[in-house]
């Protein structure tokens, strides 16, 4: 068996482990088992491809394998690795893992939240090792429907509102995914639904100019791309802690990953065609999310408006189409979805203490839970792109990236979207100057704890990853730069 | 002609002997006996099944019977789903009021059927009138079975009169085709079609009577009171096997009889199609009552089985076929769910009765909302499968926006599916629906169903064969 279908294969036995188990006790039990040996499973899948890729592998995507299945349509389940998906498959799994400590506490219904939380992670990975159009949207979907009951249940402020606005925006998404992918499937002469094979065939230009969009806005609501982001502010504010941070963390990412792989990687007429359009639409998503958190003052909101401003960046870089803002990109999914995933572990934790997400009402917190108010610090410098954390690796490679570009139009752009890296200073500094400094607010948090231990784990190994990654970066770009290479090689032509 | 041809119709004549047996049971069996009917009805049923096992091409009585491969699947998955229907009968039937008169329940069941197989494996316009009028007036007794109530009778008198005016238009039409080719057997008939306007007029009242049965805008008026009015069993049975067996005939039809008037009827179909998912789903939104809004539900997923009747190919006809089969184990499993509670709480069947259903009895919870998620197109469940065969199917006949169309249809559907999951997990209710246990028939069909919203998507065999049938 291919070691790929291990992603999918331990996500089943955890939901069929965890349909039998009959106390808290053994749920955690599957659980922790389970996200540990995803863990393992990607950072051992992370050192094989690398030690594979040094000895010579040259192949596009490496440990590919394809089984028929609907053979009339051509759909196979087909899969395959580049250093993209390795990437994400390790980003998936740690969020994985971390979410698991940081909802260790959650009740009612631990056990069903668990099922649907698994169903969530099995979607994740299995969007990110399918290479066959169809298994892929089949991944995806799975993805996004947990999401309404995880938010509906175990959400909280106007959580039905939420998850319904959610579910509908994704699946509307999806909506026009199926049809592009149709299209490109009938496109492409209708013989094979495999993405390496298709992106060897040629699309015909009349039917790139018309299926370029439709994907790119299907995995770009997603990705929260301007005007179709909406959703994401209302949903990340209710959801439960750990589903905000594989949310924002991973789901999001799912986009910025179908936008390059399907819509670029295969329609790389269409994305001449109509890339300046969404450039705008992006920068729009960069500028905006930044200046809407600016005014906010629910800690949940700031920081899913700062996702908004971030994942458009992904977006943008892509568009710019260049190595290294493609690279950028990439990385920046990596660390957004690392430190946002932090953010909303904290902000969780720290909700969980005083039951407000209010700015006005929290002060001097620093004092009061020390472990947690550190942590918030160090997420919220990652942020702005502190040098040394992982976010200022990918947003200096992606704004050095997009540069490259001699022209006016994207430049100007370039130009425009960096102005965000202030605002986001301005945003995260008031927060953490407002809330973790100054005098105590409410003295009813006087009497507030700092972190428990399964808190402590999840927020120390987030906070291992971003250091990790802004202090050694090299690795990740190896691993990228040269998997971007074929998909920009179809764009440059 | 030889009169010894009338044994080679396997299907009908094992499927006439389960009625006559079903028949002299229910005349004979002494009144403490009675409880042997509903086994005995499953178990011939289950029987009878085999002789559909095989399927081959039969034409008989010089092309006035006509039964291909995809016909006798047909008939197989008409069989498995209405033993499903008889297995969530039992609650109903065994009370008081009805428990006397429970075998002609079966009965008129098996007669219906009986009706679909003729309809299915028609060869000429007569035997195919035949069928329909065998499948539609039993259907009237069925809606009406619960007399004494108002709703149940007046639904039967709704559904009778429009059964009647339909077949009436359809007769209609269908004497112009005689009118202008001079012949009514599907063989000969493409022939002698040109396209004249009567032809086409011929054509539309063809339709007309067929949509009537399917239930397409604008002829689904009577759906909704129908469905509200009928015993849960009987709206379970319609809204999936009737409405089977007529989009498989209306496949058939529309592309061997009428193939030289494609264009004409695929127009036609387009804006039937849109108008009937759009204009259901609308609808569906506003529906409190559960039963109306399964109605809905159903007359919208009719606009989705007749995407895969566009395309006109054997591949479509394969999805058609799948999407019934997969249509027909989700629908009954949610109908079953309704079924039962409305047969332990009196009368339950609006959504604010399922408020925390969960609470109470989270594996009848869970089946509805599988059940509800296949029925929306989410994967890995079958309707995810089904929805994407039709829609690649029509896609690939060049139906770009109809497909467009319909699938963001399928983001309304989503919603008000959803609304029901949100009943029952997520809006707060201090008295829900006390837990009860259901009856073991029940319970073995829902987890038939539940199985088949699994197995039918994730094993794609099903399709293989359906596929290869239909290119024999």
């Amino acid at each position: 068996m291919n070691v790929l279908s291990l992603f999918v294969l331990i996500p089943l036995l955890m939901l069929a482990a965890l349909w039998a188990a009959r106390s808290v006790g053994q749920v955690r039990g599957v659980m922790v088992t389970g996200a540990s040996l995803l863990l393992i499973l990607s950072v051992w899948l992370a050192t094989d491809y690398i030690g594979l890729r040094h000895s010579g592998a040259a192949d596009e995507m490496i440990y590919t394998a394809s089984v028929s299945w609907y053979a009339p349509l051509h759909i196979c389940y087909s899969v395959g690795v580049d250093g993209i998906s390795v990437v994400m498959l390790l980003l998936s799994s740690i969020i994985v893992f971390t979410g698991t400590f940081a909802s260790w506490r959650l009740k009612p219904l631990t056990k069903e939240y668990f099922l649907w939380f698994t169903l969530l992670s099995l979607g994740v990975f299995g969007f990110f090792i399918s290479t066959d159009l169809f298994t892929m949207f089949m991944f995806y979907e799975v993805a996004l429907i947990p999401m309404y009951l995880l938010i509906g249940v175990w959400g909280s402020g106007r959580k039905e509102y939420a998850a319904m606005k959610l579910t509908l925006m994704l699946m509307g998404g999806s909506a026009f995914l199926l049809i592009g992918i149709l299209g490109i499937f009938y496109g492409a002469g209708g013989t094979t639904m495999n993405l390496l094979e298709i992106a060897r065939l040629h699309i015909p230009y009349e039917m790139q100019r018309l299926f370029f969009p439709l994907i790119f806005l299907g995995f770009g609501v997603l990705g929260a791309l301007f005007p179709f982001h909406t959703w994401s502010p209302d949903g990340h504010a209710s959801a439960p802690t750990a589903v905000s941070m594989l949310h924002a963390g991973v789901l999001m990412k799912l986009g910025g990953y179908g936008c390059f792989r399907v819509a670029m990687y295969l329609m790389p007429e269409g994305a001449a065609l109509w890339g300046d359009v969404f450039l705008v639409l992006t920068t729009i998503s960069v500028i905006y999310g930044a200046f809407s958190a600016v005014v906010q003052t629910d800690l949940k909101y700031i920081n899913a408006y700062s996702s908004v401003s971030h994942c458009g960046l992904v977006l943008f870089a892509l568009l710019m189409m260049t190595r290294t803002s493609c690279t950028g990109a990439i990385l920046q999914m990596l660390s957004h979805g690392l430190m946002t995933a932090l953010f909303f572990a904290l902000i969780g934790m720290i909700y969980g203490r005083t039951h407000t997400r209010d700015v006005r009402l929290m002060g001097g917190l620093m004092k009061i839970m020390p472990f947690l108010a550190v942590g918030y610090v160090i997420a919220g410098l990652a942020n702005l792109g502190l040098p040394g954390l992982s976010g200022f690796v990918a947003e200096m490679t992606v704004f050095v990236g997009s540069f490259q570009n001699d022209d006016t139009f994207h430049r100007v752009c370039t130009l425009v979207a960096t102005t965000s890296i202030v605002v986001t200073a301005v945003y995260i500094l008031r927060v953490v100057g407002k809330i973790l400094y100054g005098s105590v607010q409410n003295p009813e948090h006087l009497k507030l704890t700092d972190a428990t231990w399964d808190e402590r784990v999840a927020v120390i190994c987030l906070i291992a990853c971003v250091a990790g990654l802004g202090l050694a970066p090299f690795w990740a770009s190896d691993l990228i730069s040269q998997s971007v290479e074929p998909i920009i090689s179809q764009l440059i032509k | 002609m030889d009169i010894t041809e009338i044994l080679r119709m396997n299907a009908e004549l094992s499927l006439a002997a389960v009625f006559v047996l079903m028949f002299l049971l229910d005349l004979f069996l002494p009144a403490q006996q009675r409880h042997w009917l509903r086994p005995m009805a499953c178990i011939l049923l289950a029987v009878q099944l085999l002789a559909t096992l095989w399927p081959e091409e039969t034409v008989l009585f010089g092309g006035m019977y006509h039964s291909t491969p995809m016909a006798s699947v047909l008939k197989s998955i008409l069989s498995i789903g209405t033993l499903l229907v008889f297995l969530q009968a039992g609650t109903w039937l065994d009370r008081d009021d009805t428990r006397h008169k429970q075998g002609e329940f079966y009965v008129l069941t098996l007669s219906t059927l009986l009706g679909m197989y003729f309809m299915v494996s028609a060869g000429h316009f007569l035997l195919f009138f035949l069928g329909l009028e065998l499948a539609t007036v039993p259907m009237a007794c069925l809606v009406a079975f619960d007399k004494y109530k108002g709703h149940s009778a007046e639904a039967g008198a709704k559904f009778i009169l429009s059964a009647l005016f339909s077949s009436g238009i359809f007769l209609y039409g269908i004497s112009m085709i005689y009118g202008t080719v001079g012949t009514l057997y599907f063989a000969d008939i493409p022939a002698a079609l040109t396209g004249t306007p009567l032809q086409i007029l011929a054509l539309v009242f063809f339709f007309s009577g067929l949509a009537f049965k399917l239930s397409l805008v604008p002829f689904h008026l009577w759906t909704a009171d129908t469905y509200q009015g009928a015993p849960t069993t009987v709206g379970a049975y319609l809204s999936v096997i009737s409405k089977g067996a007529a989009a498989f005939a209306l496949m058939a039809i529309l592309t061997k009889v009428f193939a030289p008037m494609t264009e004409q009827w695929s127009q036609m179909l387009c804006i039937i199609i849109v108008a009937t998912i759009t204009v259901a789903n609308l609808f569906a939104i506003r529906q409190n009552h559960l039963k109306r809004f399964m109605a809905f539900s159903s007359i919208s997923q009719a606009g989705y089985i007749l995407l895969a009747v566009l395309s006109g190919t054997p591949q479509g006809m394969a999805s058609l076929v799948y999407y019934i089969v997969v249509y027909i184990v989700a629908n009954l499993a949610v109908f079953g769910v309704i079924n039962a509670i409305e047969q332990h709480t009196h009368g339950k069947v609006c959504r604010e009765d399922y408020n925390g259903l969960y609470q109470t009895n989270p594996r009848l919870t869970m089946v509805m909302t599988l059940a509800l998620f296949s029925l929306a197109g989410i994967p890995p469940f079958a309707g995810f499968f089904s929805k994407f065969f039709v829609f690649a199917s029509a896609f690939h006949s060049g139906y770009y926006v109809v497909v467009f169309i319909a699938l963001v249809n399928t983001i309304i559907s989503l919603y008000y599916y959803l609304l029901i999951v949100k009943a029952m997990f997520i809006v707060p209710n201090e008295t829900p629906i006390a837990t009860f246990r259901t009856a073991a028939p029940m319970r073995l069909s829902l987890l038939a169903c539940v199985a088949g919203i699994f197995v039918l998507g994730i094993v794609s065999s099903i399709y293989q064969l359906l596929n290869d049938t239909a290119l024999l």
